[in-house]
């Protein structure tokens, strides 16, 4: 049955080729522009560590006066100071936990015809590793000894080492990292999450870190910060200066695998706190929070207002193109009233005309849908040379997104179709046939 | 031209009339919106800086080793650099307009306030900063070469001086008299301002809501910034940029072959920050046209529609004397009063969708005229969709009236 109304359906949609191409392409433009921006809103708000984003958690100190008002309404930092991480990383509170901060150092190319590049640098404490489950291709991350001693040896990430020795197993050879000799210890394969969420100061979207080095290294030979650094007074003197001062720089996780482990970890923070007081530090009884992948990315909130605007105006787009789709279907199905007349006559049901217009709607759709994927693919590619490079890396097609589309095509087509089909069930056979 | 018949027949004709109508009214809403966006976008990103945009251009970079003479070789890199031909003048900076980042600070007229009085842009630079960013000052003086200190990142600041920017200027001294008063910034030192320039941007991109409020509060400390990763800013003589752009990164590479070096004139730098504003732009541009052409098929194929329904009467009209002119008329008309309706309730909607967007997106307020243009711009692309399928009806012969369809 379904194959004859399929068939009924394209030998309809053939009679009148100008409104059903309008139909169709009303429906392909407002699917595409509304995916176009779905596919990039999907990719900025989608999980990047899906897996274990509930046990991770970032961790924030009330350091300054609660009066200060440079801070967030809720007077809490997104970094913290060297001091408390020095002292977070010293208690090992939680299972796994790493200080950490971006920088750059340049490296010198084996071949010496290829000038020096400076490269984003990660300082990071061991843990960050398996914490993160960052996937290495060769060798593994360094000792807890590299860690508290500051030893030079870097992970790279796949792109460098591919760029420094063409891709080879490079574990145990040495680079040089602004005139300083680092032995590689390990290789990524390729690890980008997106959003970066760990460090959400540079770039959330962008290109990721080319190398890590153990934390101490990076503090022992000062090399500053990439990312921000508020103050909220002048910092002293020089690098000691700074590692004193209540400068905020440093991002900071821990992984927290039960609820019973985040209640312990809220409690020592809180204690912590209430010690900083005791000790003369803090002023104020400071407060303490540790927010999970998820709602850290809403906290920070990344998602740029371009991209809702986009959206937003995209939805509207889409919902004038299924009106338009609406007013030219219930002209196309009257249309054919003297037609649904005689089937009705010679002993259609009501179900069945609705069923048939229903799978000729379908069939719309599923042009349409097909047609908008195109539209999506054009849509992408403009996007990608119109925005921002770190936009650009999210307009990708991946597979559900096409699945996506066509399906949404389709149901919405459908959608939209039922009340001109509903109408088309209520055609008088009676009344048609006089009228002939 | 009577309505009655036009509304009798549309009342028949209920749901595909209400149908163009909504939609009249959504696109409407949308396309007002969009347009106070690129509006207000386009002013965003073609605000000028207050730098002599079209011959400066800056160098980033830095040495891979580290240098313990760090003053004596930033001088002499800077020395030489206006030494070059070309060369209208050159300093070392921390920032530099529209880079995107920077330092900011609350600025206080008196050193007991709990909250800043304006929040303001901290640049660094010599008394070759004006001339090398083309700065005009409009008061006071520039700085002597005594009242630079050389001072590496992170240490206490010495200054007793600022030039500062008008705006910012103004927002501290509302009367127009910040000339030679004190004020308190970082660690709460006395310090006067000596110059007012006319205008200076900050850093940072003027394209969020909430550094436009102080896009262009700045001001200069007289600094010689000791950084590993200076920022070189030169002024090239008119006509000389793209050639100096080359020989002044030759220059640098030849002192000192052993760095890494990024070249940027101001315009590129500007195109930079402003991308994913400009994209915007073009992307709510293509999105408003497709929205005006599928609403304008979306009438052509209903109003065809209703001609082919019509045939019979249409046929009958003309026989009993209606010209051709009667009957393009009458589906004028029609749509008119229906994009009428549309628009009456377009422009509800549009101002409605703005005061929510202004509430959720950081929009901004749109001008109610903006609303009324669009409304006109639907009617006209009623008008002229509906031309089509009239001249179509009007064609159709007397005849058909005694053939009976």
């Amino acid at each position: 049955m379904l194959g004859y109304y399929l068939k009924l359906a394209l030998r309809s949609l053939r009679r009148n080729l100008v409104l059903t191409s309008l139909m169709i392409l009303a429906i392909a433009v407002g699917i595409s522009a509304c995916m176009t921006t779905m596919t990039v809103f999907r990719a900025m708000s989608g999980d990047p560590i899906p897996e274990k984003s509930g046990q991770l958690f970032a961790v924030q100190i009330e350091n300054w006066k609660p009066s200060n008002s440079k801070r967030n309404g809720d007077g809490l930092d997104e970094q913290l100071s060297y001091p408390d991480a020095h002292a977070l990383m010293l208690a090992h509170a939680a299972k796994r936990q790493s200080a950490m901060y971006l920088t750059d150092l340049a490296v010198r190319y084996p071949d010496p015809k290829q000038k020096p590049t400076r490269e984003m640098t990660r300082a990071v404490y061991a843990d960050f590793f398996p914490m993160f489950d960052v996937p290495f291709e060769f060798g593994s991350f360094w000792s807890k000894q590299d860690d508290e001693a500051g030893t030079p040896v870097v992970v790279l990430a796949k792109e460098l080492n591919d760029k420094l020795f063409g891709g080879k197993n490079s574990v145990g050879r040495t680079v040089q990292l602004s005139n300083q000799t680092y032995t590689v210890v390990g290789v990524l394969k390729h690890w980008s999450p997106i959003p970066h969420f760990y460090d959400l100061h540079v770039l959330p979207f962008g290109e990721s870190d080319q190398m890590f080095v153990p934390f101490m290294n990076a503090i022992n030979r000062h090399q500053t910060e990439d990312g921000s650094l508020s103050c909220n007074v002048e910092a002293g003197s020089g690098w000691e200066g700074k590692l004193r001062s209540e400068c905020t720089w440093l991002q900071y996780w821990v992984e927290l695998p039960t609820s019973a482990d985040v209640q312990n970890y809220r409690r020592y923070l809180s204690n912590y706190a209430a010690e900083q007081r005791r000790t003369g530090r803090f002023s104020w009884p400071a407060r303490t929070d540790v927010r999970d992948v998820r709602s850290w990315l809403v906290y920070n909130r990344i998602i740029p207002n371009e991209i809702n605007i986009l959206l937003f105006v995209s939805l509207g787009f889409l919902l004038v193109c299924l009106m338009n789709a609406m007013g030219l279907m219930l002209a196309k199905i009257m249309g054919r009233a003297p037609d649904i007349g005689v089937r009705r006559a010679l002993g259609a049901s009501r179900k069945a005309i609705f069923l048939q217009c229903l799978v000729e709607t379908g069939v719309v759709g599923f042009a349409g849908g097909l047609l908008g994927l195109v539209l999506t693919a054009f849509g992408l590619l403009m996007a990608r040379t119109l925005l921002t490079r770190e936009f650009a890396l999210l307009a990708r097609l991946d597979l559900i997104d096409t699945v996506l589309t066509v399906g949404f095509a389709i149901v919405t087509t459908m959608l939209v179709g039922l009340y001109p089909t509903w109408r088309a069930s209520f055609v008088q056979p009676a009344w048609q046939l006089k009228a002939q | 031209m009577p309505f009655g018949p036009i509304l009798a027949a549309m009342r028949r004709n209920k749901f595909g009339a209400i149908l163009i109508a909504v939609q009249m009214a959504v696109t409407l809403a949308f396309i007002a919106n969009s347009f106070a966006l690129i509006e207000q976008r386009l002013l965003w990103s073609s605000r000028a800086t207050g730098v002599d945009e079209r011959n400066v251009f800056v160098i980033r970079g830095g040495s891979i080793a580290t240098h313990e003479d760090l003053e004596a070789r930033l001088k002499g890199d800077v020395a030489a650099l206006r030494e070059l031909p070309g060369v209208l003048d050159a300093y070392i900076t921390n920032d530099y307009p529209l880079e995107g980042g920077g330092w900011s600070e609350g600025v206080l007229l008196n050193p007991d306030q709990k909250t800043s009085t304006a929040s303001a842009a901290h640049y660094f630079g010599d008394e070759h900063a004006l001339n090398s960013l083309g700065l005009k000052l409009i008061a006071g003086r520039d700085f002597t070469a005594s009242e630079v200190t050389a001072r590496p990142d992170n240490s206490p600041t010495e200054a007793k001086v600022y030039i500062v920017s008008k705006a910012l200027a103004d927002s501290l001294f509302p009367k127009g008299d910040a000339l030679g008063k004190t004020v308190y910034v970082e660690d709460n030192a006395p310090t006067q301002i000596i110059g007012i320039v006319e205008q200076l941007q900050t850093p940072f991109f003027a394209a969020t809501g909430q550094t436009v409020k102080y896009a262009e509060n700045s001001f200069i400390e007289p600094v010689f910034p000791l950084s590993e990763f200076p920022r070189f800013v030169v002024r090239a003589q008119p006509g000389q940029l793209n050639s100096l752009m080359k020989r002044a990164e030759a220059l640098l590479l030849q002192r000192d072959s052993d760095r890494i070096l990024k070249t940027q004139s101001m315009e590129e730098v500007r195109a930079q920050a402003y991308r994913g504003n400009h994209g915007l732009v073009v992307l709510l541009v293509s999105v408003c046209t497709a929205l005006l052409v599928v609403t304008g098929f979306g009438i052509i194929g209903l109003t065809s529609y209703w001609v082919t329904l019509r045939r019979q009467q249409i046929g009958i009209r003309r026989a009993l004397g209606a010209t051709r002119l009667n009957i393009v008329q009458y589906f004028q008309t029609e749509n008119l009063l229906i994009a009428a309706s549309g628009a009456l309730a377009g422009v509800a909607l549009a101002i409605m969708l703005n005061l929510w967007m202004v509430d959720h997106f950081e929009m901004v307020r749109m001008a109610d005229s903006r609303a009324l243009i669009g409304a006109f711009v639907l009617l006209l692309l009623g008008q002229a969709a509906v031309f089509w399928p009239a001249l179509r009806a009007a064609s159709i012969p007397p005849a058909l009236a005694t053939r009976g369809g």
